[in-house]
C-alpha cells in the first residue's frame, strides 16, 4: 500500500471516528482490566422473522443476526474495517484479477462433526452465492468455477477481472459457507437445514419456535481457543417496538440491534445508566435516505427542477429536530463511513436555498398559478419512522416553493411493486443500503439497463452513458487507487445529474445492556459471530 | 338428535357463505400491490430480477389469477389448505401451532369480560343513578375509550418494569423447562396481562348491556308479581330477572367471538404472543395468500361454532325459543 493512500485512509478514519464519537450518547468506559467471564445467557430482540436462517442464501441483517453466529464467512471486517480471515486464513489474486486463491483454516469441523473443506466452499459459491444469494448472484456473475486442488485450497476463477478489494469487502456479507453434505441433494431453498442451520460458528442451533424464540448454545468444539464465552443466545420475537423497549427495561432483553426501538425510546434509554445506546459497531451497515425522481414525469426530467427540489429542503434542520444524534448530513451515494471509497464532501452539493429553488423553478418555466406550480405523488417506503417523518418534511418543504406533494403510503411489498415495477410514482423515498463497496448494492441505483421490477435499482427512466462507463470501469478495475478515483468521479457525475439525491446519512443504532463486554468492536458487529462477547456479573 | 339436525342445517347454510368469503378475500388480496416475492425482496433488502423470477415460479405465482384461485378451491374441497410461503410448511400445521394461544386468550378474556360484566351490570342496575352506578358506568366508559395497545403497554410498564410481578411478554418462560402444574401456572402468569388488556374493553360493553337489560326486565310485570308474592330482592334478581336479562349478553358473545379474534392482533403484538392474530397480520404484510385464506377459513369455522353454541344456550335460557325453532 503506498503512503498517500494510507494518509487519506487515516484522515478519513479520524473524521469518521470523530463523527461516531459525537453519536455516542452513553460512552462505554474502559474495561481493560476485567477478566472475561464465562457463561450467561444473552437475550436478543428479534423484530422481524425471516423465512429462513441460512446467510449463504439470503443477505439481510435479519438473517445475519442469527445465522451469523451459527455459520461463518470466509472473511470478516476487523475493528478498522479491514478484511480479516475467518474460515479463510489467507488469500491472493493474480495480477490480471481473474483468479483468487483462498487458503482455508485447518481443523475446523461442522456442528455435526464432519470436517470443513474446500469442497464446502466450492459447493456454496457455485450453488448458493452464484445462483440464489441476493447481491451474491450479481457479485459472482462472472465466476466460472471454483477449483479445489486440496482440502485447504479454493481457487476462484473469473471470466472478467474481479478486484480483490471488492471481493474482500463484499465477502463479509456475501461469503457465508454452508455444509455441502447437508445441501447436495434436493432443492436448496426447501432444505430443512435452512430453518435449523448447521455451521462452524461459535454457537450451535438448538431450537426454533416460530413466532416466539430461537435458541443457540455454546459450541464446545469451536476452533478459536477459549471461545465463545456465552453459554446461550436466545432471540426473542417481539414485533411491537414499544413492547421491546419495555422488555429491555424489565431486563428480559440485553440487546436490540439495528435501530429496533422507536427513536424516542432509544433517546430515553440512552440516558439510563443500565444501557448503552450508540451507532458504533454498525458502520458497516450504513444507509442513506433518498429522494428518487421519476423521469417519466416531464417536470422531473428537467434537471433544474430536480436541483430546485434538492435546494428547497432544509436537511440540517430536519436532522437536528427529528433524527437528533442518530443521523448526519449526507453528501451522495457513498457515505462518509466508507473509509475506502468516500470521495469527501467536495462533490456537487445542494444546500438549503429557498430563493435559488424558486429561481430554478421559474427558469424551468413552471410558474406558480395560484401558489401551485404542479403536483407530485410521493411514495415513502415503510421501513422506518425516519422515512415517514422525512416524507412529511419533503411535502411541507416543497409546498413552500409551490410544488404540491401528495403522500401515498404502502406496505413493503406494495412499495417495491409500485416504485420499482409499476413505476407508479413521481417521487419516492426510502433507504439506500451501502454494503462496504459501491459495486455491491450502490451502483445499481444508477447503472442503466436494470431489469424492470428489480428493487433498489435504477428504475427512474434515466440513462447516462458516462455514468454507465464509470461504473463498469470501476467494477473491473484491479488497482485499488484507480478504483477509488473512479468512484469519486462516479459520485461527482451522479450528484451533478441527480437522478437520486441522498442527503442524509444514517447508521443503525444499537441498544445494549451496560453489562456486555467486547460488543460493537467491529463495523458489522450485529451480524458478526460474537465469539468474544461476554457478560459481566 | 334435534341438536344434530340443527347443527347439520347450520353448517349447510354456512358453506356457501364460507366460499364467498374465501373468494372475496382472495380477490381483495389481488388488488393489493405486490405479491409474496415483493414482500420477500423487501425483507431481504433486494435481489436481482432472475432471483425474483425463480422465486415466483417456486411459489406458484407464475400461474394466472383464475388458475391460482381454481387450484386453491380444488385443494380446499379436499380439505387441503395448501402450503405457506412464509413458513414453508402446510398451512394446517402452521395454524394448528398458533391456535392454542389465541383460543386460550379468547376464552380467558371472554369469560373475564362476561363474568365481571354481569356482576358489575347487576350492581349498577340495582343502584341505578346512585354512586355505584355512576362509578361503574364511568369506569366502563374509560375502559371502552382507551386503546388496547396503550392499556397493554401501561400494564407492562407498571406490572413488569416497576413492580416486576408479571412477565412482560411471551407465552412461556424460555429459560427454564417446566413440567405439569408449573408449566400451566407459568403460561397462566404470562396470560394475565394480555387477558386483562383484551378483556377490559369487552367488559365495558358487557356491563353496559347487562345494566340496560336488567333495568328493562326489572320493570316487567312478572317481576312485580314476584315481588308481590313476597320474594326477597335477591331471589327476584337471581331467579327471575337475571335469566331473562342474560339473553342479550349471550347474543353478544356470538357476535363478538369474531371481533375478539381480530382485536387480538394488537394484544398479541404488544405481548409477543404467538397467536392467530399476529399470524394473520404477518400473512397480509408478506402476501402469504394461502396462510391468510387458511386463517379466514378457521376463524369463520370458529365463529360458526360459537354461534351454534349460543343458539343452544338460547334454548336453555328461554324454552320458548326451542319450542319455535
Amino acid at each position: 500500500m503506498d503512503l498517500s493512500r494510507l494518509e487519506i485512509n487515516r484522515r478519513t478514519a479520524l473524521l469518521t471516528s470523530a463523527a461516531i464519537a459525537a453519536n455516542v450518547i452513553n460512552p462505554m468506559r474502559a474495561f481493560a482490566q476485567e477478566t472475561p467471564r464465562k457463561g450467561g445467557v444473552f437475550n436478543v430482540h428479534y423484530g422481524a422473522e425471516q423465512r429462513q436462517l441460512n446467510p449463504s442464501i439470503q443477505a439481510s441483517t435479519g438473517v445475519y443476526i442469527i445465522g451469523g453466529k451459527i455459520q461463518e464467512n470466509l472473511v470478516d471486517l476487523d475493528a478498522n474495517g479491514q478484511p480479516v480471515g475467518v474460515l479463510a486464513e489467507s488469500w491472493e489474486a493474480t495480477p490480471d484479477g481473474k483468479t483468487v486463491t483462498f487458503k482455508l483454516r485447518k481443523g475446523v469441523t461442522w456442528h455435526d462433526g464432519k470436517p470443513f473443506t474446500s469442497d464446502d466452499v466450492a459447493f456454496t459459491a457455485m450453488n448458493m452465492w452464484k445462483k440464489i444469494l441476493n447481491y451474491g448472484s450479481t457479485l459472482q456473475l462472472f465466476l466460472t468455477s471454483v477449483d479445489t486442488p486440496d482440502p485447504q485450497t479454493a481457487i476462484f476463477r473469473y471470466e472478467r477481472p474481479m478486484p480483490l478489494n471488492l471481493l474482500l469487502r463484499a465477502l463479509p456479507d456475501l461469503g457465508y459457507i454452508s455444509a455441502k453434505h447437508l445441501y447436495e441433494s434436493g432443492d436448496i431453498r426447501q432444505n430443512p437445514t435452512n430453518l435449523a442451520p448447521v455451521g462452524t460458528g461459535p454457537f450451535k442451533f438448538v431450537k426454533y419456535e416460530r413466532g416466539q424464540y430461537i435458541i443457540a448454545d455454546r459450541n464446545p468444539d469451536y476452533w478459536r481457543p477459549n471461545a465463545p464465552y456465552l453459554d446461550r443466545i436466545v432471540w426473542k420475537v417481539i414485533t411491537d417496538r414499544a413492547a421491546a423497549a419495555a422488555q429491555m427495561e424489565a431486563g428480559e432483553l440485553h440487546y436490540s440491534p439495528f435501530s429496533g426501538l422507536t427513536i424516542s425510546d432509544m433517546a430515553r434509554l440512552g440516558k439510563d445508566k443500565r444501557f448503552i445506546v450508540q451507532t458504533k459497531g454498525n458502520e458497516g451497515n450504513a444507509r442513506t435516505n433518498t429522494i428518487e425522481f421519476n423521469f417519466r414525469r416531464k417536470e422531473l426530467s428537467d434537471i433544474r427542477v430536480r436541483r430546485a427540489i434538492a435546494h428547497a429542503i432544509n436537511v440540517p434542520f430536519f436532522i437536528e429536530n427529528f433524527l437528533g444524534d442518530f443521523a448526519k448530513l449526507g453528501t451522495g451515494p457513498i457515505p462518509s463511513t466508507s473509509t475506502d471509497f468516500y470521495p469527501g464532501p467536495n462533490t456537487p452539493q445542494y444546500p438549503y436555498d429557498k430563493a435559488k429553488a424558486i429561481a430554478l423553478l421559474d427558469e424551468a418555466g413552471f410558474k406558480a398559478s395560484g401558489g401551485n406550480r404542479f403536483s407530485l405523488k410521493l411514495l415513502p417506503a415503510p421501513w422506518g419512522e425516519d422515512i415517514s417523518l422525512w416524507s412529511t418534511f419533503i411535502q411541507q418543504s416543497l409546498g413552500e416553493v409551490g410544488i404540491q406533494v401528495d403522500i401515498v403510503r404502502n406496505d413493503g411489498g406494495g412499495f417495491l411493486k409500485q416504485v420499482y415495477d409499476d413505476h407508479a410514482f413521481d417521487l419516492a423515498t426510502g433507504w439506500h443500503q451501502y454494503r462496504n463497496d459501491p459495486a455491491v448494492s450502490t451502483t445499481v441505483w444508477y447503472r442503466s439497463g436494470q431489469p424492470k421490477g428489480a428493487p433498489w435499482t435504477n428504475q427512474w427512466g434515466w440513462e447516462d452513458k458516462t455514468v454507465d462507463k464509470t461504473i463498469d470501469d470501476a467494477a473491473t478495475e484491479v488497482d485499488p487507487v484507480k478504483r477509488k478515483a473512479l468512484y469519486a468521479d462516479f459520485v461527482k457525475e451522479v450528484n451533478t445529474e441527480l437522478p437520486v439525491w441522498m442527503p442524509i446519512e444514517q447508521i443503525f443504532v444499537t441498544v445494549i445492556t451496560a453489562k456486555a463486554r467486547n460488543h460493537s468492536n467491529t463495523p458489522r458487529w450485529g451480524s458478526a459471530s460474537w465469539h468474544d462477547l461476554w457478560l459481566s456479573a | 338428535m334435534r341438536i344434530l339436525s340443527l347443527a347439520g342445517r347450520r353448517l349447510a347454510a354456512s358453506i356457501p357463505t364460507l366460499f364467498l368469503i374465501l373468494i372475496g378475500v382472495f380477490l381483495l388480496l389481488q388488488l393489493a400491490p405486490g405479491d409474496t416475492v415483493d414482500a420477500l425482496m423487501a425483507q431481504m433488502g433486494g435481489g436481482d430480477a432472475a432471483t425474483a423470477q425463480q422465486l415466483r415460479k417456486f411459489y406458484g405465482l407464475d400461474l394466472s389469477v383464475p388458475a391460482q384461485l381454481g387450484s386453491y378451491l380444488w385443494h380446499l374441497v379436499r380439505l387441503d389448505l395448501g402450503f405457506s410461503s412464509i413458513y414453508g410448511k402446510p398451512v394446517a400445521t402452521v395454524i394448528l401451532e398458533r391456535l392454542p394461544p389465541t383460543i386460550l386468550l379468547m376464552t380467558a378474556s371472554l369469560s373475564f369480560a362476561f363474568f365481571f360484566g354481569l356482576v358489575f351490570g347487576v350492581i349498577a342496575a340495582r343502584g341505578v343513578n346512585r354512586w355505584p352506578d355512576t362509578l361503574i358506568s364511568t369506569l366502563g366508559l374509560v375502559f371502552y375509550a382507551t386503546p388496547s395497545f396503550w392499556f397493554g403497554l401501561m400494564a407492562i410498564v407498571v406490572f413488569s418494569v416497576y413492580l416486576q410481578w408479571l412477565p412482560p411478554g411471551g407465552f412461556e418462560d424460555i429459560g427454564t423447562v417446566q413440567r405439569g402444574i408449573w408449566h400451566v401456572l407459568d403460561i397462566a402468569a404470562h396470560l394475565v396481562l394480555p387477558t386483562l388488556t383484551l378483556g377490559l374493553i369487552f367488559l365495558a360493553i358487557y356491563l353496559r348491556i347487562m345494566r340496560a337489560s336488567m333495568l328493562e326486565v326489572l320493570n316487567l310485570d312478572f317481576v312485580r308479581t314476584a315481588r308481590a308474592k313476597g320474594l326477597d330482592e335477591t331471589h327476584v334478581i337471581t331467579r327471575h330477572v337475571l335469566r331473562n336479562a342474560l339473553l342479550p349478553m349471550v347474543t353478544l358473545i356470538g357476535l363478538q367471538a369474531g371481533t375478539m379474534l381480530g382485536g387480538s392482533v394488537v394484544v398479541e403484538s404488544v405481548f409477543s404472543l404467538p397467536g392467530l392474530g399476529r399470524l394473520a397480520y404477518e400473512s397480509v404484510v408478506q402476501r402469504d395468500l394461502n396462510t391468510l385464506l387458511g386463517i379466514v377459513f378457521v376463524s369463520a369455522l370458529l365463529v360458526i361454532v360459537v354461534n351454534f353454541v349460543v343458539d343452544l344456550l338460547y334454548a336453555r335460557l328461554d324454552p320458548r325459543i326451542a319450542a319455535e325453532g
